[in-house]
């Protein structure tokens, strides 16, 4: 079984069609790219993954169960237990250091816990900097910041929307490792980017066009690792 | 860490850490508390105030013996049975007809001293009589007899014939000297008597000192004042106490014209008040709109964000409270004694309803932004949309 099949989903706003009837399945530990145009359909999809939309119609089961018709206190419950959501702008509470933003996903989860949370920075690289605030930190690290929040309560699935859109080269190359390590040790990545070279260390990238899934790439030469293109 | 430890540290956080904004909502919280603090305390005080202010409308309860003559016993358990601290004066009068010149003048005595604090809207042209053969005439006397403050005038009192009732005995007419210390001025009937202390009549007329009635100006209410005349009326045997009705309630009818301006004026401070918290709350909320949107997405029920942005509203409501009930006694105490001209003490008990009402009032403010708030769709808000 795998750990989230969308079937038949579509969303429409009117007459727009954002997502017209996709078919997707995501297997436990896999590491997935979603690519496509603006306006193709990419952010309907992980807004309706990441429990934070509804689909018009179909059916998206994760571990088996459909969420499609779930309340909104349910869809609250999932995305804080299953899923750990990343996002290009950061989002960081401004007033809260790195290791507090780090506590406020535990804090709904679960019970926060200060010294899990500076482990958590310590993964991304940020354990001396867990008493700054997002202003004191740089775009890569704010970035880290957010991966660190989004593994803390050990999700099913982890849901980066662009998350190296803000970045420059050496940060973009930092998250895509912390990508690689979490995929290594078993979690589960759905990378939603414009970035080809970010989509390409992904095990599996799907390119979506016109709310369709248009088509689909197996990485044979699977990595994990970024490859620069240098523009001559 | 436990939750509610993250959740005080969240809070403390955000109100520290965001000073700039929550000074803003704090100044909104403490202006208004303070001008409702300070109405309150100007309310509550204004019976008081006006009640001194009243004094100078002469007495307001008078004492009179049930048969004959009020004693000085009396006159002193009446006086033991009304507050020190409301008793403004009490003047007990005696009536004698005495003669000047042959011609009978109505001698009021009474303790002068006391007669100056009943009655202060007496004018006096020279001074109040202060020691033994002095005295002060009405307008009308001073007249009739052409006196003027400083003149001499001798006071002739006839005793009854003697106790055998033998009315051919010959008692000759008692006499005293006095000098003219004021001419009183009153417009009214007080303007016909002569006043002098009750030794100076005592020793004119040879008759022990007791009163025809006892005039007191109390500081208090109509119904301080009917309690006071009831606790008399059932504690001394022999007299009746009375409110001077034209007095209290023209007080009484003063007074509540004056609370019910005061209570409106409060209830629109109030309501204005609310606005203007609810409008800079709903700002402040406004601007964190991501901020909620994130909390959603991490999973925060709409129960946990609004006891989040309701625990910052309390702290300041609670703190807005503080500030405000201390500025609203220096509020109130600047306008009593530009009113007034004279201070208010702090009320303790008002500091604790202030710093309640700021919270309250802080809290249904911002609950119209926060029920708002919760509805906001993460999923927009952390487009950016």
């Amino acid at each position: 079984m795998s750990l989230l099949e969308l079937k038949n989903v579509s969303k429409i706003y009117g007459e727009l069609h954002a997502l017209d009837h996709v078919n997707i399945k995501v297997e436990k530990g896999e590491w997935l790219a979603i690519m496509g145009p603006s306006g193709s359909g990419k952010s309907t999809m992980m807004n309706i993954i990441g429990a934070l939309d509804r689909a018009t119609e179909g059916e998206i089961l994760l571990d088996g169960e459909d969420i499609a018709k779930k309340s909104e206190k349910a869809l609250t419950n999932i995305r804080r237990d299953k899923i750990g959501l990343i996002f290009q702008q950061f989002h960081l509470v401004s007033y809260l250091t790195a290791v507090e933003n780090v506590m406020l996903s535990q804090y709904y989860h679960s019970v926060p816990d200060e010294k899990e949370a500076l482990e958590a920075l310590e993964r991304v690289g940020l354990k001396d900097r867990a008493k700054h605030y997002p202003s004191q930190l740089s775009g890569g690290e704010q970035q880290r910041v957010c991966v660190a929040r989004a593994l803390i309560n050990y999700p099913e699935i982890i849901l980066a929307d662009e998350p190296t859109g803000n970045l420059d080269e050496a940060n973009e190359e930092i998250v895509v490792e912390l990508f690689r390590k979490l995929h290594q040790e078993g979690t589960t990545l759905i990378v939603v980017t414009h970035n080809p070279e970010v989509a390409e260390v992904a095990q599996r990238t799907i390119v979506l066009r016109n709310g369709k899934v248009d088509h689909e790439t197996i990485n044979e030469n699977f990595t994990g690792k970024i490859k620069h293109i240098t523009l001559m | 860490m436990k939750k509610r430890q993250m959740y005080i540290r969240m809070i403390t956080a955000s109100l520290l850490r965001r000073r700039s904004r929550m000074l803003i909502a704090l100044l909104a919280i403490a202006i208004g508390a303070a001008i409702l603090s300070g109405l309150v305390t100007i309310y509550t005080d204004v019976p008081r105030q006006l009640s001194m202010q009243f004094r100078s409308y002469g007495a307001n309860m008078i004492l009179t013996a049930q048969e004959g003559q009020l004693t000085q016993e009396d006159v002193d358990s009446a006086i033991a049975l009304i507050p020190s601290d409301k008793l403004v004066g009490a003047a007990p009068y005696r009536y004698e007809t005495v003669r000047i010149n042959d011609r009978p003048v109505l001698a009021a005595a009474t303790d002068l001293e006391s007669a100056e604090k009943t009655s202060p809207f007496w004018k006096v042209d020279g001074e109040w009589p202060a020691a033994s053969g002095e005295i002060m005439v009405g307008a009308g006397v001073a007249e009739t007899y052409n006196l003027k403050a400083g003149k001499k005038l001798t006071c002739t009192f006839a005793p009854e014939t003697g106790s055998d009732g033998n009315e051919d005995e010959v008692v000759m007419d008692n006499y005293k000297d006095f000098t003219v210390t004021g001419i009183l001025d009153t417009g009214g009937n007080e303007e016909d008597y002569v006043y002098m202390s009750r030794e100076d009549l005592a020793e004119l007329t040879g008759i022990e000192t007791t009163y025809s009635v006892c005039e007191f100006s109390i500081s208090g209410t109509s119904d301080e004042l009917k309690v006071i005349a009831e606790k008399i009326n059932g504690s001394v045997d022999g007299v009746s106490a009375r409110l001077v009705k034209r007095v209290t309630q023209s007080e009484d009818t003063v007074l509540g014209k004056l609370q019910s301006l005061v209570l409106l004026v409060t209830i629109v401070v109030l309501a204005l008040t609310m606005i203007c918290v609810a409008t800079t709350m709903t700002a402040v909320v406004a601007e964190r709109r991501k901020e909620i949107g994130l909390r959603k997405a991490l999973g925060a029920s709409n129960r946990s964000i609004v006891g989040e942005f309701m625990g910052e509203g309390v702290v300041l409501g609670a703190a807005g409270g503080l500030i405000g009930s201390l500025l609203g006694f220096i509020f109130a105490q600047v306008i009593s004694m530009n009113v007034f001209n004279s201070s208010i003490s702090l009320m303790p008990w008002l500091i604790p309803v202030t710093i309640l009402a700021a919270v309250v009032v802080t809290g249904a403010a911002c609950m119209i932004p926060i029920r708002s708030a919760v509805d906001i769709d993460p999923a927009l808000v952390l487009k950016g949309e």
